[in-house]
């Protein structure tokens, strides 16, 4: 079952064309990749998606509740851990505000539940993010940029409890990354884009092995 | 002794005003990122509107009650205007608070004229520790002190009240999980306007109201407000208590020209601190 259908989209800000003709689907149960440098586009499809732009031109579909990891984690620094996560419930009503589950997906959170969210190291915090958009019980979870500005033991660790949930729960993740390599070995699947247009697409594997992809993200040494 | 326990019982009181004044300011500031320059209108509309309702025969508590309500939802009137329209810069919206203060002006005139007014409060003399100070003062302290104890309970323990904290913390974040901020400035406005409300509906039984009285308590809450970097309702308490204590004492021992004085060279004072320790670094930071 396809959750997200993204067709023929175009978003212009102010003239500047942000995306150009982008497609792409995800279905339930899938992890795929959306692969990009800076100023590619792909936070511009990250607000689409979550409704926080409108599209000039194309149709998006959602079928199901999308939650946002958003870049730069974006945790409410004041707040404790389990403020944050509690608000990711936020649109469920005061029933499904109960964080206990997350604690069980997420025990590395149960030490941390009454830090501020703004004095943890930036892993932690991804957690607190990831934890927060859980909350939301999104079908569709929708990470922009996983690994930014971390250290690459933290990254792995996350990349961890990714695979888990994805292998556990059947999470199905739209992972936006600047780190190809990273986005390949996770995913099953990948779109590049490149100033707005997708350039490639196609099953992680192959991808790693194309040339084009080698040459401009993995310095050509991805093995 | 006494005398001095007697201004620092009746600073209190009036302090209570500044501070009530002072964290609806602190409200309204943390979740929209608008000073409002309306926040004394609050008070004396509501104390205006007490005394009307007293004269036509409501009992006190009820009238006083309706007033705060009333100025409650004349905050709401503000923030829809101030903060309505999306993408409003929260400078542009300080210039229409201050816009609607003087607004205010002119519909307190024309309601209720330019003559001070007043309207009894709690009646007699209490007798504390030898000194003898207006029963009203006690009353005042024994309303704001639950009151702020409830704010903290709000902010603190409800969902609602951390979801205003969020706005505070992180407005886009506060987007990305579905907490709709314009709401929730409203709701901050209308917190605002309840709290300003009741700084007037206390104060004005020891301190007669006119039209313009809104100008001593904006500077004075906002004196109290911006002691807490305009962010933390606690401090404006002890900011506001401190303040009314101050200047009782310098009105007790004969320098009561300079009351509002004071209150402008502690703001200068905090403001030029602040300004000297955080900089400009910390304001492009956020």
């Amino acid at each position: 079952m396809t959750l997200v259908s993204v067709s023929s989209l175009t978003v212009r800000y102010s003239g500047a064309t942000a995306l150009d003709d982008v497609s792409l689907h995800l279905d339930r149960s899938e992890m795929v990749a959306l692969i990009g440098a800076n100023g590619a586009g792909k936070s511009t499809l990250v607000k689409v998606l979550s409704g926080l732009v409108a599209p000039a031109s194309g149709q998006v579909t959602v079928n199901g509740r999308l939650a946002q990891v958003p870049e730069g984690r974006e945790v409410f620094a004041d707040l404790s851990v389990d403020d944050n996560l509690r608000l990711g419930g936020w649109r469920n009503g005061r029933r499904g505000r109960d964080t206990t589950a997350i604690y069980e997906l997420l025990p590395a959170l149960v030490p941390l539940r009454r830090r501020a969210a703004g004095t943890l190291s930036g892993g932690q915090q991804q957690m607190v993010a990831i934890g927060r958009a859980l909350m939301g019980r999104p079908d569709v979870l929708v990470i922009d940029e996983l690994s930014l500005g971390l250290a690459p033991l933290v990254v792995e660790a996350l990349a961890g409890h990714l695979r888990d949930l994805h292998r556990d729960r059947g999470l199905t993740v739209l992972l936006i990354e600047q780190n190809a390599r990273l986005a390949l070995s996770l995913c099953s699947r990948a779109y590049v884009l490149e100033a707005g247009r997708i350039v490639l697409d196609g099953d992680a594997p192959v991808l790693a092995r194309d040339e084009r992809l080698t040459a401009a993200y993995l310095g050509g040494h991805y093995e | 002794m006494s005398d001095f326990l007697g201004y620092l019982l009746t600073g209190l009181g009036i302090g209570a005003g500044f501070a009530l004044v002072g964290s609806g300011l602190v409200a309204i500031y943390r979740v929209t990122g608008v000073v409002n320059f309306a926040q004394g209108a609050f008070a004396v509309l509501a104390a205006m509107l007490t005394s009307t309702l007293l004269t036509a025969g409501l009992p006190h508590v009820l009238s006083e009650l309706a007033a705060v309500a009333v100025a409650a939802v004349v905050g709401v009137l503000v923030g829809i205007v101030a903060i309505g329209k999306p993408g409003t810069d929260p400078g542009t919206s300080l210039i229409i608070t201050l816009g609607l203060g003087v607004f205010a002006y002119a519909v307190e005139i024309v309601l209720w004229g330019d003559q001070p007014r007043s309207f009894p409060g709690l009646p007699g003399v209490a007798t504390v520790g030898g000194a003898r100070i207006q029963a009203h003062y006690l009353l005042i302290l024994g309303v704001t002190v639950p009151v702020f104890l409830a704010l903290a309970a709000f902010f603190s323990r409800t969902d609602l009240g951390k979801a205003l904290s969020a706005c505070a913390s992180n407005r886009y974040a506060a987007r990305v999980v579905g907490i709709d901020v314009r709401r929730m400035g409203l709701l901050a406005f209308a917190l605002g306007g309840a709290l300003g409300g009741l700084a007037g509906v206390l104060t004005t039984p020891v301190q007669q109201v006119t039209f313009d009285s809104d100008v001593t308590l904006i500077v004075n809450g906002f004196a109290a407000a911006v002691l807490g970097g305009l962010t933390r309702p606690g401090v404006a308490l002890v900011g506001g208590l401190l303040l009314g204590v101050a200047q009782t004492l310098i009105a007790g021992y004969g320098w009561g020209a300079y009351q509002l004085e004071v209150a402008l060279l502690l703001m200068l004072t905090v403001m030029i601190v602040q300004a000297a320790r955080s900089g400009p670094v910390r304001e492009a930071a956020r």
